[in-house]
C-alpha cells in the first residue's frame, strides 16, 4: 500500500498544473495589476504544457493515491477537451476584460485551479476525491462569476451559484454517505465489487444514495429539472465566463457523471436507467420550448447548452459502450460549436458597450459578414443540420438509444430538435434577412478572431474527416467499460 | 455504563435545545452564543464515541475561528436581520412540508437499512480499534500518507477560497497613507530636530 501512494507518474499533468497554477499567482502577486495580460497568455502556456504532459502518460489504465486516482483513455480524452475549452476561454477574455476595466491577474489563475479541479473530477476513482475535485471547481467558477463585483447583475449571479451548488454538494455528500453506509468503501472499485455481490436483493437506502448523487451532479451539468440556476448564471456572469461556464465545467461534469454511473454503479444499470432517461427528456423539452421566449442571447445560450445536455443524456441512457462513445462525440461537437457561438457573441458591442439583445443581431451579415457566418455555421450545427459537426453528434446519440432499444427516447429527442431548430434559425434570419439597426463595432481583436475562424472551421469541415475523433472517442468509451 | 448514559443524554439535549434556540432567539447575538453551546456539547458526544480529535477540532476551529467570526459578522456588519425574517412565517409551511417529507423518507429508509455482507472485510477492518491505538494517531498514521492526495486538495481548496476572498472585495484605495518602518528609523536627526539658539528672556 505504501509503495503506490508515491507513485505520482499517472497525475503529472495535474502536479503540474498545480505548481504552474501557484506559480502564476506569486507572479501577478510581485508583478501588481498591470501583469494581467502576461499571466494570461502564460496560463494558456501552462494549459499547452499540462496537455503536453498528459499526451505522454501512458494509455493504460493506472490507479495511484491509494487508488483514489484514476488514469485511462477515457481521462486523458475528456481532459484533452478540458483543456482546450479552458484554454480558449482565457484567449477570448483578454480584450474583454480589459475593455470593462476588470483585467486582473487572478482571473485566469482561478480559471487554472477550476480547470485542475476539472481534471481531478474526470480522473476521480474514489467518492473522497470526487468530491473535493468538484469542489475545487465549483469553489473558483462562483468567483469568476461574480467576478464583475461592481455589477449587481455579476455578484447576484454568483451569490446564486454559490448557494445553489452549495445544496447540491450536501445532496452529494448524503448520498455519498449513504453509499458508504452500505458498502463500507467510497473506492469505486470497492463499491462496484459490494454492488456485483448483492446485486439481486440491492436495499432501499443504496438506490436513495445513487438518486441523491444522480441529482447532485444532474446540478453539476445543469440537467432539468435541475437547471434552475443556469439562465440566470449565464445571464449575470461576465460573457467570457459564461463562454467558459457553458464547456469545460459541464465537460468535467458530464464524464464524472458517466464514470459514476458506469464504473461502481455499473450494475444497478436498471436502477438510474430510468432516472436519466428522465433527466434526458425533461431537459431536451426545456431546451426546446423554454428558449423560445427569451430576449436575452446568453439566456438563450443557457437553454440550448440545457438541451444539449438532454440529447448527450439521451447517450448514457443507452447505458452501453457505443452510448458513452455517442456522448464523448457530442461533448467534443459541443465544445467547438459552443465557443464560436460565444466568441460570435462576444463580438455584440455598440458604441463601446456589450449588448446582448437578440434583436441586436439584426441585419448583421451587412455590416460584419465574417462574425454573421461564424454564427450562423454554429446555429446550423447546433440545430443539427447535415453536413455539419452538430448533426453527426445527435447521430451518435440517437443511433445508441436506438440501438438499446430506447424508441421512445429518440423520437422525443428528434422532435424537440426540430423545435429547438426555430430559435437556431431564427437568429440567422435575423442575420441575414432583416435590416441593419445598429452597427457593431471594429475590429474584433485578434486573439478572438482566431478563436473564431478555428471553432468554425472544425464545425464546418468536420464531415471531412471525422475518423480521428470518432476513433478516439470509441477507444475512450472502450476503456471505461474495460475497466 | 450508567454515567457515560446520563452523559449522553445531558450533552444531547442540551445540544437539541441549543439548536432550537439558534434559529429562535430574537437577538442575533445570542444566536450565536447558543451556536458556541451547541457546538460544545457536540464535542462532549464526541469524545464519547470515541473521537477526541474530531472532539478537538470542533471546539478548536468552530467554537474558536468560525463562532467568533460569526460573532464578528453579526456586530459589525450593518443587517436588518428582522427584514431578512420577514418571509419566514410565510414559508414556514413549505419549509417544514419538505422538512417532514424528508424525515419521513429518512425513517423509512432507516428501518429497511441493510448492509453490505462483504463490507466489513472491506471497511471496518482498515480502522484499528480504539484500544489498541487512540484515534488522534490512527488519523496521523494515514492523513499525510494514505490520504495524502484529498489532504492536498482540500488545502488547494482553502487557497481558492482565499483568493476569492480578497479578489471579491480587496480594494486598492487611493490617497491611504501607509507606515513606511524602514523609512521611519532612517530618517537622520539634522532632519527632524533644530537646535534653535534663543536669547534668554527674548520671548519667541
Amino acid at each position: 500500500m505504501a509503495k503506490d501512494i508515491l507513485v505520482l507518474g499517472p497525475a503529472w499533468p495535474e502536479v503540474f498544473l498545480a505548481c504552474a497554477a501557484m506559480a502564476l499567482l506569486m507572479l501577478g502577486v510581485f508583478r501588481g495589476e498591470s501583469s494581467a495580460r502576461l499571466v494570461s497568455w502564460l496560463s494558456v502556456g501552462a494549459l499547452a504544457a499540462t496537455a503536453l504532459l498528459l499526451s505522454g502518460t501512458t494509455p493504460e489504465r493506472g490507479l495511484t493515491f491509494g487508488g483514489m486516482f484514476v488514469i485511462d483513455s477515457f481521462a486523458v480524452f475528456m481532459k484533452m477537451l478540458v483543456l482546450l475549452g479552458s484554454a480558449l476561454a482565457i484567449v477570448m477574455s483578454l480584450d474583454f476584460n480589459e475593455r470593462e476595466k476588470i483585467a486582473r491577474f487572478e482571473y485566469p489563475v482561478l480559471f487554472l485551479f477550476a480547470t485542475l479541479g476539472m481534471m481531478m473530477m474526470v480522473s476521480a476513482s474514489d467518492l473522497i476525491s470526487l468530491y473535493l475535485g468538484l469542489e475545487l471547481q465549483s469553489l473558483s467558477l462562483y468567483v469568476v462569476a461574480a467576478f464583475r463585483r461592481d455589477s449587481i447583475r455579476s455578484t447576484e449571479a454568483g451569490l446564486k451559484y454559490f448557494v445553489l451548488g452549495a445544496l447540491s454538494s450536501g445532496l452529494l455528500l448524503y448520498g455519498a454517505s449513504l453509499i458508504y453506509g452500505f458498502a463500507g468503501t467510497t473506492s469505486f472499485a470497492g463499491i462496484a465489487r459490494i454492488m456485483v455481490d448483492s446485486a439481486g436483493d440491492m436495499p432501499l437506502g443504496v438506490v436513495f444514495g445513487v438518486v441523491f448523487i444522480a441529482a447532485a451532479l444532474a446540478f453539476k451539468v445543469s440537467a432539468a429539472p435541475f437547471h434552475m440556476w443556469t439562465p440566470d448564471v449565464y445571464e449575470g456572469a461576465p460573457t467570457p465566463v459564461t463562454a467558459f461556464f457553458s464547456v469545460a465545467p459541464k465537460i468535467a461534469a458530464v464524464s464524472l457523471l458517466v464514470r459514476v454511473l458506469v464504473e461502481p454503479f455499473g450494475p444497478l444499470v436498471g436502477a438510474w436507467q430510468q432516472i436519466v432517461v428522465a433527466l434526458a427528456v425533461v431537459s431536451m423539452l426545456i431546451g426546446g420550448f423554454a428558449a423560445i421566449y427569451q430576449t436575452n442571447i446568453k439566456r438563450l445560450m443557457a437553454y440550448s447548452s440545457i438541451g444539449h445536455i438532454g440529447y448527450a443524456l439521451v447517450g448514457l441512457a443507452a447505458g452501453d459502450e457505443t452510448g458513452v462513445r455517442g456522448v464523448l462525440v457530442y461533448m467534443s461537437i459541443y465544445l467547438f460549436m459552443n465557443v464560436a457561438a460565444f466568441g460570435a457573441i462576444l463580438c455584440m458591442r455598440q458604441q463601446g458597450r456589450m449588448v446582448e439583445r437578440i434583436d441586436d443581431l439584426s441585419g448583421l451579415a451587412k455590416n460584419q459578414p465574417m462574425v454573421a457566418a461564424a454564427l450562423a455555421i454554429s446555429m446550423f450545427s447546433m440545430a443539427g443540420i447535415p453536413p455539419l459537426a452538430g448533426f453527426f453528434g445527435k447521430l451518435y446519440v440517437f443511433l445508441a438509444a436506438i440501438s438499446a432499444g430506447l424508441y421512445a427516447l429518440a423520437v422525443i429527442g428528434v422532435l424537440t430538435s426540430v423545435v429547438a431548430a426555430y430559435y437556431y434559425l431564427r437568429i440567422v434570419k435575423l442575420m441575414y434577412f432583416d435590416d441593419p439597426v445598429d452597427v457593431f463595432d471594429q475590429p474584433i481583436g485578434r486573439p478572438l478572431g482566431l478563436v473564431l475562424a478555428g471553432t468554425s472551421l472544425f464545425t464546418l469541415l468536420f464531415f471531412v474527416y471525422p475518423a480521428p475523433l470518432i476513433f478516439a472517442a470509441g477507444l475512450a468509451a472502450a476503456a471505461l467499460y474495460a475497466g | 455504563m450508567i454515567i457515560q448514559a446520563l452523559a449522553f443524554y445531558l450533552f444531547s439535549t442540551v445540544l437539541i435545545a441549543a439548536a432550537v434556540m439558534v434559529i429562535s432567539a430574537r437577538n442575533p447575538v445570542h444566536s450565536v452564543l447558543f451556536l458556541i453551546l451547541a457546538f460544545f456539547n457536540a464535542a462532549g458526544l464526541f469524545v464519547l464515541m470515541g473521537a477526541e480529535f474530531l472532539a478537538m477540532i470542533l471546539v478548536v476551529v468552530y467554537v474558536g475561528a468560525v463562532a467568533v467570526l460569526f460573532l464578528f459578522v453579526v456586530m459589525m456588519l450593518d443587517i436588518d436581520f428582522s427584514a431578512l425574517r420577514q418571509g419566514f412565517l410565510r414559508y414556514a409551511p413549505i419549509g417544514g412540508l419538505v422538512g417532514i417529507v424528508l424525515l419521513v423518507e429518512l425513517m423509512w429508509m432507516a428501518t429497511v437499512w441493510a448492509v453490505a455482507p462483504g463490507a466489513s472485510e472491506v471497511g471496518v477492518a482498515r480502522m484499528p480499534a480504539a484500544a489498541q491505538i487512540p484515534n488522534t494517531q490512527a488519523l496521523g498514521l494515514v492523513l499525510y500518507t494514505r490520504y495524502v492526495y484529498v489532504f492536498q486538495a482540500a488545502g488547494l481548496v482553502l487557497l481558492v477560497a482565499m483568493i476569492g476572498a480578497i479578489v471579491l472585495t480587496l480594494r486598492q484605495r487611493e490617497g491611504v497613507r501607509r507606515q513606511d518602518i524602514a523609512r521611519q528609523i532612517s530618517r537622520p536627526r539634522e532632519r527632524s530636530v533644530e537646535l534653535v539658539k534663543m536669547p534668554p528672556r527674548a520671548g519667541v
